[in-house]
Formats: C-alpha cells, sequence, structure tokens
C-alpha cells in the first residue's frame, strides 16, 4: 500500500471484535463506546470487524453497544486465533473499504494483530493508549499513552498514512449501555486462503485456572499496599472485600513481597481496573499504581502518613493506622448492609467474586 | 581463553582507575574488576576532589570531566544547638584557578573509567573478586565470583576500597579496628540552581564547603559536612565507630541533628532527598597503614588505609598512591621481577611523598582526640557562650564582660588545663 | 542454527524522573539497561545454539552507546553483535524500527547464510509495546509466534517448531515453521550469570557498525521521515480531581471515622444497593463458556 496516501479516500471508524469462541472481550465493547463517540465528531458510520468462525451472533451484540455495521469474515480457518489468518482477513477489508481510524484492545492478541496488520497496510500506530479523541477539523485521532512508567502521557498523532490505527488497554474505556434493539448491517467477506497457506497450527488450547478478569469486574475493589507489612494480614482486606462483594486487588510493592499473585496486581505493569469504589489502603500513591485505578468511581484512601500522595487522586481520605481502621470498616459496613442487603453475602453477589491468593 | 594478564587491578575506584590507566599509557595490558555495575555505583564521597592531583595522574581532566562546582569558599562552623563560631577562606583567585571541585561519584567515576578504557585499561563489572590465589608464598592472582572465574597475574594491585577484605582473608592485614574506622552517612539533597547560588553567597559554578565540629557530631569525636553540587547538596557527618558504639549514638540521628539546626536548616529547606547512602573512612592514619606490598601484589587507597581524616582528604591519596604503584610495576616490569624485593619501592615512594609525610605528621591525632574529649564537647560550647557574650550589646560594659567569659571559662576547666589542651593540640596537629 | 536476536537498549525506567518545566524525560544520569525481555531472548537463543550449534548474532538499532548492551548480550554467549546506527534513525517509530531491522536481517542471511529463528522480547520498557516483533515478522514474512513462555521443541531438520505461549487466561500450545519470528518475556527462562571468559571476550569484541547506507536504506523510510505516527505533545499526568475529603478520627477514632465514611458512600450510592445505578456495568449479561 502507498505511503503518503489521500487521507480523503478513508472513510469510517471501526473497532477490532476480539473474542475467544465467540465470547467476546470485554475491551471490544468498551472500544465501540469509545468508537462511537469519534465516529459521531467525524460524521462517520462505525463499524465492527468480527473474524472467526460461527461468530455470526457477535454481529448483533456490536450492534447492540453501538456499531452500525459489522465486516464479517466467517471461516473455519479462523476458528482459532492464528494471527497469519486473522491478519489477511484484516488486512484485505481495510485495503478494500479503507477506514481512516482502527481501534483494537491492547491484549495479547490485539497487539500481535495491530502490530502485523498495521506493518502490512503502513499505517501509522500508536500502542497501550489509554485516552482518544479526534480533532474534526483536520480528522486527526489524537491518541495518548502514557511513557516511561506512567510519568509521562504523550499524545500522538498520524498526519499524513492511513488508516490511522491505536490499541487501547482494557478497562479504560467506559463499556456503553447495549440496546439489543438495535440494528445494523453485516458486511461480508471471504477469506481466500486455504490450509495449505497457514504454517502455523494450534495443537492445543487449554483454559488456565483462575478467573483471570474477576478484578476487572468488580464493582468494589479493596486493594493493599506495603503498609500491609505482612503477608497474613491481607486477611484484613478479604474480609472487608467479602463484606462489600468485592475482590481484592495489591501494589506491585505487595505483589513482588510474595504477599499475593501477581494477577492481583493494579497498575501500569498490573491490570486497569474502574469500579464503582476502590480502597487504597497502605498504597504510597505511585503514579504506576495510579494510572491502573485512577478511574475508579469513588477513591477511599488509608494511609498514616497524611502527606502520601494517594491523597492527591483519592476522594476520601482516613489518616491513621490501617490495622484499627479497616477493622473498624469492616465491623461498620458489615452492620448496615445486614439485613439491608441480603445479597451482599448470597453467593451471586453485588458482581466480582471473593478473591483468592495471599490471604489467610 | 586466556586467563593471564601482566596487571590485574581489583576495584575500579580511584586508586585502582589511577594506577590502570598509569600503565595502561605506557602501554602495559591491564584488567581491572569490579563489583559494582558501573564504575562509582557503589562509592560514596562527601566529596571534594582536588585538582593538583588529579591533573597529575589524568592530565588535563578538568576539560570534560563532570565536575559539579569549583570551590572557592571553605568554612568552619563550631556548633552548639543553636549557635556557631564560623571561621572561613574565600579565595577568589580559586575561580580561575581551581584548587578542588565538588563532584557526585556516580557521575564522575563512569567518566573517569571511560577516559581508562579509551587509553587502553579493560574493565570487567558486576565482577567480585572473591579471594587472591596465593601460590608458592606469592599472590598469583584472582579468584572471581564468576563461573571459570579465575585469573592470574604478575601482579595484583589490590585499590579494593576501605573493606579491604582480601587482605583479611590472605591474612596480609589484621581486621579492621573499630577505633581505625569512621562511618560517614550522606544525603545528596537536590536544590535548584539558583537557590544554592543565593543560598551559599556564590556565582554561577562556584561552590562553597562548610565543615562542622562540636553539636554536629553531639560532641563525638568526627565531623559534619555540606558541599554544594551543581543542583544539589550534599550532606553528611562522619564519626569514628568505636565512639559511636560508646555513646550509643546513631549516625542518622546525628545527621538529622545537623539537618534541624537552625543554621543548617535554611540552607536546605524546601530540597528533595534524592540519595541517602552509608560508607566507612579509614581514619587509623599512619600508625594503621598495612603491609601495601609483598610477593606479586601492592595496596593502594582506602584499601591501605591511605586517607587524611584532619584534611579530608582520601580521593588525592587514593590516586596518587594508584599511580605510585603503576610506576613501581613499571619497573619491577622492567627488571622482570615481581617480589616484595622490587615492590618495596613502593612503599619508599609512598614515604617520600606527601601521602605518608602528611599521616606521619598527624599519627597522634586520634589517641589526642580519644583522651580529650573537650575539644569535641567542652571547648566548642565554651567558645560559643563566649561569643555570645562579647557579642551581646547590652549596656553591660565589655571589661565585665571580659571577666565575666573568663569566669565562665574558669568554672568549667582549670586555666592551666586549657592551656595544656592547646598546647598539646598544637603540637599534635600543628 | 542461525539465529538474530533484537535487542533494545532502555533507559532504567525505574530511575526516571520528568522534568516538571519542559515535560522532557531527564537523562542525565539514568542508567541505561538491556530491555528486561531482550536477555531473555538472549538466553533462549544461546540455549539452542548450544544445543544445535550455529551462531547467535545480536542486532540493535540504537545511538553509539548501545554497545554496551550488545556487550552484556555477548556476555551471555552471543557469538556476534552489530550496532545498526545512524543519525537518519533517530526518532523512529516501530514502523521506521522495522524497517531497518528487516534490512539488517537480510543484509546478515545474505553475509552468513539464512537465519532459522530470529527472537524479541515481547516489549520494550521504555514506550513502545510490543509491536516491533509482529511488525518485523511480518516484513521479513516470517510467522510470529509471540507471548512465548516455553519452547517445546525445535526440529531443525524437519523445519519446525512447537512453542507454548499464555494469552488472557489461555494457555496455547503452537506449531510453526522454520524460518520463525518468536517474542518472549522473563517467564521462558532464568538468564545465566556470564562466566568470566564470557564477559573478557565480549569486552574485547570488536563491533561491527551497520550505517543506513550499509544498509541500503531508503532515506525516506528510516527515522523521524519514515515514522507514521508523531508525539505532538507530552504532558505530565494531571492530578485526578479537586481534592480528597478527609475524615477525621483516623487515628483517635477509628470507628466513628468509619461510621463517618459509611454515611458519605451511601449517601454517593456506591455501597448499600446493589449495582443498578451504575451507568457502566449494569445489567449486562456476561456469557461464561
Ligand atoms: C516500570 C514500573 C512499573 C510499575 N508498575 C506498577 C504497577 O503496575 N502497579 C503498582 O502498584 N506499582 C507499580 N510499580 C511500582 C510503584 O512505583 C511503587 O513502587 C508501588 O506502587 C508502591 O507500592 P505501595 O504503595 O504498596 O508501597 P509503598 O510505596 O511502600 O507505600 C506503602 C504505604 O503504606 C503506608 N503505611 C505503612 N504502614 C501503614 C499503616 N500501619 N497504616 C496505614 N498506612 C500505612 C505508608 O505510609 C505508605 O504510604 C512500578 C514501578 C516501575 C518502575
Ligand atoms: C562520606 C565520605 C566523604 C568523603 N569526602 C572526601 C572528600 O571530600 N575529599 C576526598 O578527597 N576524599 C573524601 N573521602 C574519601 C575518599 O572517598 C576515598 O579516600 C577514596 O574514594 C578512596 O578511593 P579508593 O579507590 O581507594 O576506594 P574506593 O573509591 O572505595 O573504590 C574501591 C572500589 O573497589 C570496588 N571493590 C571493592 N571490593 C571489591 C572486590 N572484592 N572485587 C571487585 N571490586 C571491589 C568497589 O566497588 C569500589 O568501586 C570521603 C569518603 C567518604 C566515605
Ligand atoms: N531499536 C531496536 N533495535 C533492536 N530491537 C528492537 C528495537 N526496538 C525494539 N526492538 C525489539 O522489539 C521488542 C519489542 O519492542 P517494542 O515493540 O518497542 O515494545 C524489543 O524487546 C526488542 O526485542
Amino acid at each position: 500500500m502507498p505511503r503518503d496516501v489521500n487521507p480523503a479516500d478513508f472513510r469510517g471508524v471501526w473497532v477490532y471484535i476480539e473474542h475467544r469462541d465467540g465470547i467476546a472481550a470485554e475491551v471490544s465493547w468498551e472500544l465501540l463506546g469509545a468508537g462511537r463517540g469519534l465516529a459521531d465528531s467525524l460524521g462517520v458510520e462505525l463499524a465492527g470487524v468480527v473474524l472467526g468462525h460461527q461468530v455470526e451472533p457477535l454481529a448483533a451484540e456490536a450492534f447492540a453497544y453501538g456499531a452500525d455495521k459489522v465486516y464479517l469474515v466467517d471461516d473455519p480457518l479462523l476458528a482459532e486465533f492464528r494471527v497469519e489468518a486473522h491478519a489477511r482477513a484484516f488486512t484485505r477489508l481495510i485495503e478494500t473499504y479503507r477506514p481512516e481510524i482502527v481501534l483494537m484492545g491492547a491484549t495479547p492478541c490485539g497487539r500481535e494483530l495491530s502490530g502485523t496488520v498495521a506493518t502490512a497496510v503502513a499505517a501509522g500506530l500508536t500502542a497501550d493508549t489509554t485516552e482518544l479523541a479526534v480533532n474534526p477539523e483536520n480528522r486527526l485521532l489524537e491518541a495518548t499513552r502514557p511513557t516511561f512508567g506512567g510519568k509521562l502521557l504523550a499524545t500522538i498523532v498520524c498526519e499524513r498514512w492511513r488508516p490511522q490505527m491505536a490499541t487501547v488497554r482494557p478497562g479504560v474505556m467506559p463499556r456503553p449501555e447495549p440496546q439489543f434493539r438495535r440494528g445494523g448491517s453485516v458486511v461480508r467477506a471471504s477469506l481466500d486462503l486455504s490450509e495449505a497457506d497457514l504454517v502455523t497450527r494450534v495443537l492445543e488450547r487449554i483454559r488456565e485456572p483462575g478467573r483471570a478478569d474477576a478484578l476487572e469486574k468488580a464493582e468494589v475493589v479493596v486493594a493493599g499496599g506495603r503498609g500491609l507489612g505482612d503477608k497474613r494480614n491481607f486477611a484484613l482486606l478479604h474480609e472487608l472485600a467479602e463484606v462489600l462483594g468485592g475482590a481484592v486487588a495489591a501494589t506491585r510493592a505487595a505483589v513482588d513481597a510474595g504477599w499475593i499473585s501477581r494477577d492481583h496486581q493494579v497498575g501500569q505493569t498490573g491490570k486497569t481496573v474502574r469500579p464503582r469504589l476502590y480502597f487504597a489502603i497502605g498504597i504510597s500513591g505511585a503514579i504506576q499504581h495510579v494510572v491502573g485505578m485512577q478511574q475508579s468511581g469513588l477513591i477511599v484512601a488509608v494511609n498514616n502518613d497524611a502527606s502520601a500522595p494517594i491523597f492527591e487522586v483519592a476522594d476520601f481520605g482516613i489518616v491513621g493506622d490501617l490495622f484499627r481502621v479497616v477493622p473498624a470498616l469492616t465491623e461498620e459496613f458489615r452492620n448496615r448492609l445486614r439485613g439491608a442487603v441480603g445479597s451482599a453475602s448470597s453467593g451471586t453477589g453485588p458482581v466480582g467474586e471473593r478473591s483468592d491468593g495471599g490471604g489467610g | 581463553m586466556k586467563t593471564n594478564f601482566p596487571v590485574i587491578v581489583v576495584g575500579a575506584g580511584l586508586a585502582g582507575l589511577a594506577a590502570a590507566y598509569t600503565l595502561a599509557r605506557s602501554g602495559v595490558e591491564v584488567l581491572v574488576l569490579e563489583r559494582g555495575d558501573v564504575p562509582g555505583a557503589k562509592n560514596l564521597m562527601g566529596g571534594v576532589l582536588y585538582r593538583r592531583p588529579t591533573e597529575e595522574v589524568f592530565p588535563g581532566f578538568a576539560q570534560g570531566a563532570p565536575v559539579e562546582r569549583r570551590v572557592t569558599r571553605q568554612s568552619f562552623w563550631l556548633m552548639t544547638g543553636d549557635s556557631a563560631i564560623t571561621a572561613g577562606y574565600h579565595g577568589g583567585e580559586w575561580m580561575d584557578e581551581p584548587n578542588a571541585f565538588t563532584v557526585l561519584r556516580a557521575r564522575f567515576d563512569p567518566w573517569l573509567a571511560a577516559r581508562a578504557e579509551k587509553a587502553g585499561v579493560r574493565i570487567i563489572n558486576e565482577t567480585t573478586v572473591t579471594e587472591l590465589i596465593v601460590e608458592g608464598g606469592r599472590v598469583a592472582g584472582v579468584r572471581t565470583s564468576r563461573p571459570r572465574g579465575d585469573l592470574y597475574a604478575d601482579v595484583v594491585i589490590i585499590a579494593q576500597g576501605v573493606n579491604r577484605l582480601l587482605l583479611e582473608q590472605a591474612g596480609l592485614a589484621p581486621p579492621l579496628e573499630p577505633r581505625e574506622v569512621a562511618v560517614a552517612v550522606k544525603e545528596v539533597i537536590a536544590l535548584p540552581r539558583e537557590t544554592i547560588e543565593s543560598r551559599f553567597n556564590l556565582e554561577p559554578g562556584e561552590g562553597a564547603t562548610i565543615e562542622m565540629l562540636g553539636q554536629a557530631t553531639r560532641g563525638v569525636v568526627g565531623a559534619g559536612f555540606l558541599y554544594t553540587n551543581l543542583d544539589s547538596v550534599s550532606i553528611g557527618v562522619g564519626v569514628l565507630i568505636h565512639q559511636l558504639v560508646e555513646t550509643k549514638l546513631n549516625p542518622n540521628t546525628l545527621l538529622e541533628g545537623i539537618k534541624s539546626h537552625p543554621m543548617v536548616r535554611r540552607l536546605i529547606a524546601g530540597g528533595e532527598t534524592k540519595e541517602y547512602t552509608a560508607h566507612m573512612i579509614p581514619e587509623g592514619g599512619y600508625r594503621s597503614v598495612p603491609q601495601v606490598y609483598g610477593d606479586g601484589f601492592l595496596v593502594a587507597g582506602d584499601a591501605a588505609m591511605l586517607c587524611n581524616g584532619i584534611h579530608r582528604e582520601g580521593s588525592n591519596l587514593a590516586m596518587i598512591s594508584g599511580k605510585l604503584a603503576a610506576e613501581t610495576v613499571l619497573e619491577a616490569r622492567a627488571e622482570g621481577d615481581f617480589s616484595a624485593r622490587t615492590l618495596s619501592r613502593y612503599r619508599a615512594r609512598l614515604e617520600e611523598s606527601f601521602i605518608l609525610k602528611d599521616l606521619k605528621k598527624y599519627e597522634n591525632t586520634n589517641e589526642f582526640f580519644d583522651h580529650h574529649p573537650e575539644f569535641f564537647r567542652l571547648y566548642p560550647a565554651l567558645l560559643n557562650r563566649a561569643a555570645h557574650e562579647m557579642l551581646t550589646v547590652d549596656g553591660v560594659p565589655k571589661k565585665e564582660k571580659q571577666a565575666l567569659v573568663w569566669k565562665m571559662v574558669r568554672r568549667s576547666r582549670a586555666p592551666w588545663r586549657v592551656a595544656r589542651d592547646l598546647y598539646l593540640a598544637w603540637r599534635t596537629l600543628g | 542454527m542461525n539465529i538474530a536476536v533484537c535487542i533494545k537498549q532502555v533507559p532504567d525506567t525505574a530511575e526516571v524522573r520528568i522534568d516538571p518545566k519542559t515535560n522532557t524525560m531527564v537523562r542525565e544520569g539514568v542508567p541505561a539497561i538491556v530491555n528486561p525481555d531482550d536477555l531473555h531472548a538472549v538466553e533462549a537463543a544461546v540455549r539452542l545454539k548450544e544445543r544445535f550449534g550455529g551462531r547467535v548474532t545480536i542486532l540493535t538499532m540504537g545511538p553509539p552507546q548501545a554497545d554496551k548492551s550488545l556487550r552484556r548480550a555477548l556476555s551471555l554467549g552471543a557469538d556476534d553483535a552489530v550496532l545498526i546506527s545512524d543519525k537518519a534513525f533517530a526518532a523512529a517509530d516501530t514502523f521506521a524500527t522495522t524497517y531497518v531491522l528487516a534490512l539488517a536481517v537480510n543484509k546478515l542471511q545474505a553475509e552468513r547464510g539464512p537465519v532459522d529463528l530470529v527472537f524479541c522480547g515481547k516489549q520494550a520498557l521504555d514506550g513502545d509495546t510490543g509491536q516491533v516483533g509482529p511488525g518485523l515478522a511480518r516484513r521479513l514474512g516470517l510467522p510470529v509466534l509471540s507471548y512465548v513462555t516455553g519452547i517445546r521443541s525445535v526440529d531443525p531438520a524437519g523445519r519446525e517448531i512447537v512453542v507454548e505461549r499464555k494469552l488472557d487466561g489461555w494457555r496455547e500450545v503452537l506449531q510453526s515453521r522454520l524460518p520463525a519470528l518468536i517474542t518472549v518475556g522473563k517467564e521462558l527462562n532464568e538468564v545465566r550469570y556470564a562466566s568470566l571468559p564470557d564477559m573478557l571476550r565480549a569486552a574485547e569484541y570488536r563491533l561491527v557498525t551497520w550505517t543506513a547506507a550499509d544498509l541500503g536504506a531508503d532515506p525516506n523510510s528510516v527515522g523521524l521521515r519514515g515514522s507514521p505516527t508523531k508525539v505532538s505533545r507530552s504532558f505530565t499526568p494531571p492530578s485526578r480531581r479537586g481534592g480528597v475529603r478527609l475524615i477525621p478520627g483516623g487515628d483517635t477514632d477509628p470507628r466513628r471515622a468509619a461510621a463517618a465514611l459509611a454515611d458519605v458512600l451511601m449517601a454517593h450510592g456506591v455501597i448499600g444497593g446493589r449495582g443498578e445505578d451504575s451507568p457502566a456495568r449494569a445489567a449486562t449479561t456476561v456469557r461464561v463458556g
């Protein structure tokens, strides 16, 4: 594909609908939400790109989350995620339909695919962004991403090359409210490949034990840091989380100390969460941690150092010894929620599950 | 793989680099082994670096070396809890003809190492020498922490700094005694350049040093210091270990005390502590200098106790001793003899130079102060009170004030004892 | 087996500070290190060489100071190292980077025979995140196997490789053909503690430098000019919001503080009720397979 293309030849905002076996990754819907806004400011269509086998139902879901159109390539060769095949299908779609913006999740598959596709179509690719905007005048995508360990944010544009591609961190954009009566058009394309053209095969695929995403889905997150001082003290957080039907998370310092497993880490090198309520307990508030939780609805900090930076991001703060404050909170919430909300302690709980690991 | 080198140097500190550089410039192949990630990573110094001795080893270093400021003001503060008698020297001519620079070793050492490498020195970092290989009664090489890590050499120059474990292990030096070493703690506190210049009354590029006695060490033998770097100040305190043990004081407490002294507090206000380090300083002086040569080895720098605590000189002794060691090796090579007989000329060279002459001059100092704690406790307080009395304008006639001061002095210590103290101090230090 | 490993020298982000006035990185005094994932790539390559024979060549595109990183890689047992360095390469984004790296791999193949495997780290610390490996594979026409956590088998004669990788809650076993490009991280192996002879060899190794001209690179495809993306502005993260409301009593009366906090949280509707009022999450059907 030529570089220095005519940007006017490219129209529309696309979102890659990542999935496994037809079950979409959350980030796909988050991106449709973000893409909707971009498409509206540019006055263009928002399209979902669905690649897979027997994945037609995903198109309906994509409409529900805001897509006007879905480009669908349904082929047995796409049943497993093989970047050779998926990149080929995606590249063809881009070359044929010329979108101006393509968004993908910054997941392992999304990164592998975007790196391949962007190279194939000579597109500008901004990786791992956390903020997206368009300038309606010059139609440029302004993609903002943290650099240098989150200490700096950079806004990146791609002036002359098209499409403008970006991967977006999961959990950063809000997921829109689905409207299941919403419809749209499906554009089907075929994959002109045979198995013989492919060199990679998936021999096995095993679900890893452990709930990889319970933390991202939790409405209440109780996070602890080095201030807890010891692995055993995470029990305090588990108790509080259980009362609130939330999940337990941690800083890297706590994870590195071996107090809790790595899939509980929130932050730049961990997960991004945006629960309604986030407790930061014994956490100093290093920027690398804050980037992973700053979009939470409300943030409550408990720290015995009134000058800890966490109080700069928190909405509510309690300056005090967590070993006295946390049990008091657990007690207080338990009393208030008892009776008021039977479901808080029933198995179905207000989303999220009791977290494992670390405590006890 | 080659495992034999003409010369191996242990430690890429100032002494080691000086030795290696001098050898490489004479065309000798030399390998330096350094345990830090980069040279300087583990080094800590106040630090004032003197121009002439550095120049002598690394000609023209001042052009291009990452030094901080040219020292033009040196002060001494005799402190009590909230006051100080200050004395100092402002050498305007030192701006054009620098005498000393402040440096940050983490910045300076890598530069020096790069220069040595350019001259042909090989430096292997992240490699600790774990023991000396002794064969047939002579040091034949070194064993390192790395797999397949034995290396042999005609001569090994030990420049591993104050913690001379290799010598101790090989029975070449006794374990350090608490009275021979001071422990120093130091903080580097970041401040804007302009703030430093206005607070210390400096022109851009000029630097100041302050040495603090008395309350700075709570009367323990030692001193506090404050040096200006470009965008930071180094503040710290060094005290003899046995005195800390006896008084149960902790160096951090002393440093916190200095930092909160009203005269110091305002100099560092608003600064952000960037690093905190602790290190030992060899202060045993002349009598503690171990055997500095033997069959197949030489010892230079702090490892040989070559440090002058009274004048906070160490870097220059380290570099010059490294150079003298290298010169001795060159002679030994010319004669093809690396036995103690030839290498003993190193000790002679040290004796002839300012290094051992200076250390000899002060050889009784530690002992003296040990027996005369009043120099760090009583006198600073007394002098401050006297100054306060004399300088306070309150209608009391000066003559009466003098009488008052004398009375105060007499009450604290008999005049003949004061006279004797001063005489002895002059004998020891003067 | 002939193996090429792409490594990058990066500033140790743990030590990076940002100048609040200019919003640029203070490079002064920040140690440069080999991107941690890349060391695991070198280790993996050297282990394969030790098993099957062949040569491991390290490639890095970077400033002349990157020779330190090349020597670090050599000390782990790599045979050769090439510094790809030219002023024209400055400010390359991933697209321009993979262009140059692809030319370098091809030059390597022209000079020393075909490459069986190319290794990259899974992502670089300093900014870009995992795009170079897939992009380079695409330019070289190789299959990419990224996020590899284990190499199960390599069959140089049968031209086949089987690897394991982990992706968001799944573990996969992939089989592919040689040559291929693999990206790896720290789960793959332990990086060895280099032997002293290897340290010495690395220190003495005479590095080769390839410039834009050596590679025959198109001047419009390298560096800033060859990069589709440009930084339009950089800034320090804004502080999150107006300010914290401190709940008193944390020190003196934690129970009172807890009660006060519970009051405000209930008033905000974040606890007590169910999730209905949550704009982002309510009523979503999460299908779990
Ligand atoms: C490249 C890079 C990536 C990183 N990625 C991440 C990441 O993804 N996630 C992450 O979290 N970190 C990350 N970090 C690390 C981050 O910089 C911080 O070091 C870390 O977040 C600090 O964790 P902490 O707040 O638990 O510990 P600390 O900073 O040690 O804070 C502990 C806090 O507990 C308080 N405290 C102590 N005792 C009590 C008590 N009894 N009661 C109440 N309060 C108490 C203290 O006042 C202090 O504020 C990263 C760093 C780098 C360089
Ligand atoms: C707080 C403080 C302030 C000071 N202020 C001043 C001052 O203002 N002016 C002044 O002139 N002097 C000052 N000094 C003294 C001066 O720093 C030393 O005298 C000087 O650094 C000694 O140099 P050296 O090469 O002998 O040792 P070092 O500089 O200590 O170097 C020794 C090197 O050997 C390495 N090493 C150690 N063991 C091994 C091993 N087993 N294998 C491999 N490598 C090893 C170390 O990592 C280090 O790099 C100060 C010292 C301190 C602690
Ligand atoms: N300038 C470069 N030179 C050589 N290899 C590189 C360079 N930049 C990136 N890489 C390789 O690509 C990997 C991923 O980098 P990135 O896509 O920047 O996260 C790194 O771990 C390296 O293996």
